[in-house]
């Protein structure tokens, strides 16, 4: 017969939401890096037979630009709430929070603007399909980052203040969002 | 934050409403079931249905192995022989290897490294109805002439849907698995230390967080242009040609790998000893891994030609010799230093050949034997792309892998369902399994060579094409014989004698665990000392297993 291990201390946490969003983070990585690897072949293929890419559309550059600095500033607010937080300042992290939910909310609403600026069928062209497909998908990572702000500005709110971990790891799915949003601002509005 | 449920609830407690009746105890433990964040019970569920997944996927290899008999045979109705070889292909993956795999790694490494649950448990559970949601739908597509060149444009629609919801739950359960790994160990379970098992679920789930996003990705696109404009990728019929790479090899071994994890672990048991190498079998696991990165990198074949310029070889090569030589010089590696145990000391001993160890190694032997003709199949001379010797290969890594997990289940009935089935049950059963995966592959790496086409009813065939098919059939039956054989041995098991807490003499944590082991596993957490606090507890026991 076995004898039973001796008990031991508990383990220290281990930043199990951290890792957990970093690892989501990942993978919404590969998921933005294969979309724009496609999307470069295609776009390889069409201008290789002397076609333009997009054909007869217009992308509002102007609006894209600002999706960026709106996303990369939005950064800035979030990691402003891990310094509240960690300083254990809720009116100054709620204050971050929100406004990194508004910055949020005015990317969803700079991208709808794109698409009804652009007013493109999406059943006309391959480069529709394709364009509402990886800037759709961008738009869902944006959403569920607001989600995430919604759960941790709750949490923060609530009382549970002193979690810092759970604000650290929503800045950085944010951190996540402007690279793989600078990404495809790259590579589908600028070089297009 | 943290997942681990308020212990001290009863998790089979019902509400007074249901009754004492059988109705109310049948709803209670179903509604139990379904809501549980007991890792053990969702890791059951998913190798539950991965166990029925595999009998279907073998019931449909014995219908083609049957239309396939006859060269020119229609037992099957003609259109819908398309999509059963689409359901065969895609369930090796998706339906068998999967599931089991990743059922096993959230069943078990939770116990190993000392952790009282798993984390985001209810994030694994709600993935597994994902992958269920999406392995029906499939099913339901496949069945509503979907599929990739499918006739019906709304189920190939719920086709491409279907991939995309089992690639969601499936990333929700590997996320819960690399979380648990990376975060949740005991004291003193260091990554040096974990079992190797934990640490091929470590290194599946990473892979399959990086390759699967990009099929999910190709599938967004997919789904996107066949809805709506069917111009850019090839409408139905192009679907293969971009997400066939995450059904085939070498992407396949990434579902694999916790059966290398699991042998690495049975040899050191076999042999009551210490494994001398841990790291370098753990450098093993993690090369197979590589083979994520053909998921990745959307590498579709790997061709040489050897009768072409030399110039052109060595670059060919090189790439061959990534995708499909690393991958195998890992297996290799965790096969041979796996086995360095054996190696005779100061005293003889003499290994104890169990169950588990036998289907694991048998196992292993399977999907090495796939990797092998994975890498035949990327000889362009051979002139063997197109041919079943793919599908050939496929079914030895999915069936391989199939085994190994079967063993494992058997290896830790104990504590997941507190019987030991006894060995003289099983034992013989391991060798039907390895029987019918050799039946159901081996004719076709010949026939491969012959020329008979893949995923097709009908070919130029002469009567040892007849033969060999009809030998692939009778592998399949094989193995679905092989799965509700074992099945039947653990349900009759139930009941017996307590296995007690460790009737393997094993090394791992889990060991001092009682059998079954409770919800929460450990009541106080354990302090390790070493990768093997079993044999720490039991000095006198290494060296003598039997």
């Amino acid at each position: 017969m076995t004898l039973a291990l001796p008990a031991g201390p508990a383990p220290a946490p281990r930043r199990q939401v951290f890792v957990g969003t970093a690892l989501a983070s990942v993978a919404g990585a590969t998921l933005i890096g294969g979309m724009l690897a496609i999307w470069a072949l295609m776009r390889e293929r069409v201008v290789s037979r002397g076609e333009r890419f997009p054909v007869d559309y217009i992308i509002p550059e102007v609006a894209t630009n600002v999706m960026l600095i709106t996303v990369c500033t939005l950064c800035l607010f979030a990691q402003w709430a891990v310094y509240s937080a960690r300083r254990q300042d809720r009116a100054h992290t709620g204050l971050a929070l929100g406004v990194v939910l508004i910055m949020g909310i005015a990317f969803v609403n700079s991208q709808a603007f794109v698409y009804v600026d652009m007013g493109m069928p999406l059943a006309e062209t391959s480069y529709a399909t394709m364009f509402y497909a990886i800037t759709g998908t961008m738009v869902a990572l944006v959403v569920a980052g607001l989600v995430y702000t919604v759960v941790a500005a709750f949490r923060s709110l609530g009382g549970r203040d002193r979690e810092v971990e759970v604000i650290s790891a929503h800045a950085m799915y944010w951190y996540f969002v402007a690279a793989a949003y600078a990404a495809v601002w790259f590579v589908v509005y600028v070089t297009k | 934050m943290t997942t681990i449920e308020q212990s001290g609830i009863d998790q089979t407690a019902r509400p007074a409403v249901l009754g004492d009746g059988p109705v109310g105890s049948f709803v209670a433990a179903v509604a139990d079931w379904a809501t549980s964040t007991d890792h053990k019970k969702i890791g059951r569920l998913y190798a539950g249905f991965g166990l029925l997944g595999l009998v279907g996927i073998a019931v449909i290899g014995v219908l083609l192995g049957l239309e396939r008999t006859d060269d020119s045979a229609n037992i099957l109705p003609g259109g819908s022989l398309l999509q059963l070889f689409q359901l065969h292909r895609v369930g090796l993956v998706f339906l068998v290897a999967i599931p089991l795999t990743l059922g096993v790694a959230i069943a078990v490494v939770p116990m190993q490294i000392g952790a009282r649950s798993l984390a985001f448990a209810r994030l694994a559970l709600t993935g597994f109805y994902g992958w269920l949601g999406g392995a029906v739908l499939m099913i339901v597509s496949l069945g509503g002439n979907g599929g990739i060149d499918g006739g019906n444009a709304q189920m190939v629609d719920l086709f491409l849907a279907a991939h995309g919801l089992m690639i969601l739950g499936v990333l929700a359960s590997a996320g819960a698995v690399a979380t648990t790994v990376l975060t949740s160990r005991a004291p003193g379970v260091t990554l040096r230390r974990v079992p190797f098992l934990t640490w091929s679920a470590l290194v599946q789930a990473l892979a399959l967080i990086v390759a699967m996003p990009v099929m999910f990705g190709a599938i967004v696109y997919l789904f996107i242009d066949h809805r709506n404009a069917q111009l850019a990728f090839g409408g139905a019929l192009g679907i293969g040609d971009w997400v066939g790479m995450f059904l085939s090899q070498p992407m396949t071994y990434v579902y694999a790998l916790p059966a290398f994890g699991l042998l690495a672990e049975m040899l050191p048991v076999a042999f009551g000893k210490r494994h001398p190498l841990r790291q370098v079998v753990f450098a093993g696991i993690a090369l197979v891994g590589v083979a994520a990165l053909a998921g990745v990198t959307r590498q579709v074949t790997f061709p040489v030609d050897f009768g072409g310029e030399s110039a052109d070889i060595v670059p060919d090569l090189v790439v061959m010799a990534f995708f499909l030589g690393l991958p195998l010089l890992g297996a290799l590696i965790t096969l041979a230093i796996g086995a360095m145990v054996a190696k005779p000391g100061p005293e003889k001993i003499r290994p104890r050949i169990t169950s588990p160890l036998l289907f694991g190694f048998l196992g292993v032997g399977m999907v090495i034997v796939g990797m092998l003709g994975t890498v035949l199949n990327a000889i362009v001379d051979l002139d063997l792309a197109g041919t079943v010797f793919d599908e050939g290969a496929a079914v030895y890594v999915a069936y391989g892998a199939a085994l190994a997990m079967i063993g494992a289940l058997l290896f830790w009935s104990p504590k997941l369902w507190g019987v030991q089935v006894p060995e003289k049950k099983v034992l013989p059963l391991a060798l039907l399994g390895v029987l019918g995966t050799v039946l159901a592959s081996l004719p076709h790496y010949i026939a491969g060579f012959t020329g008979q086409a893949a995923a097709a009813g009908t070919y130029e065939g002469d009567g040892s094409s007849t033969i060999l098919n009809g030998l692939v059939l009778a592998g399949h039956g094989l193995m679905a014989l092989t799965v509700l054989a074992v099945v039947g041995a653990i349900a009759s098991s139930r009941g017996g004698d307590d296995p007690g807490l460790n009737p393997w003499c094993a090394h791992t944590l889990e060991w001092s665990l009682p059998s079954p082991a409770p919800a929460h596993n450990y009541a106080a957490m354990p302090t390790v000392r070493s990768a093997e606090p079993e044999l720490d507890q039991t000095p006198s026991t290494e060296g003598s297993p039997s």
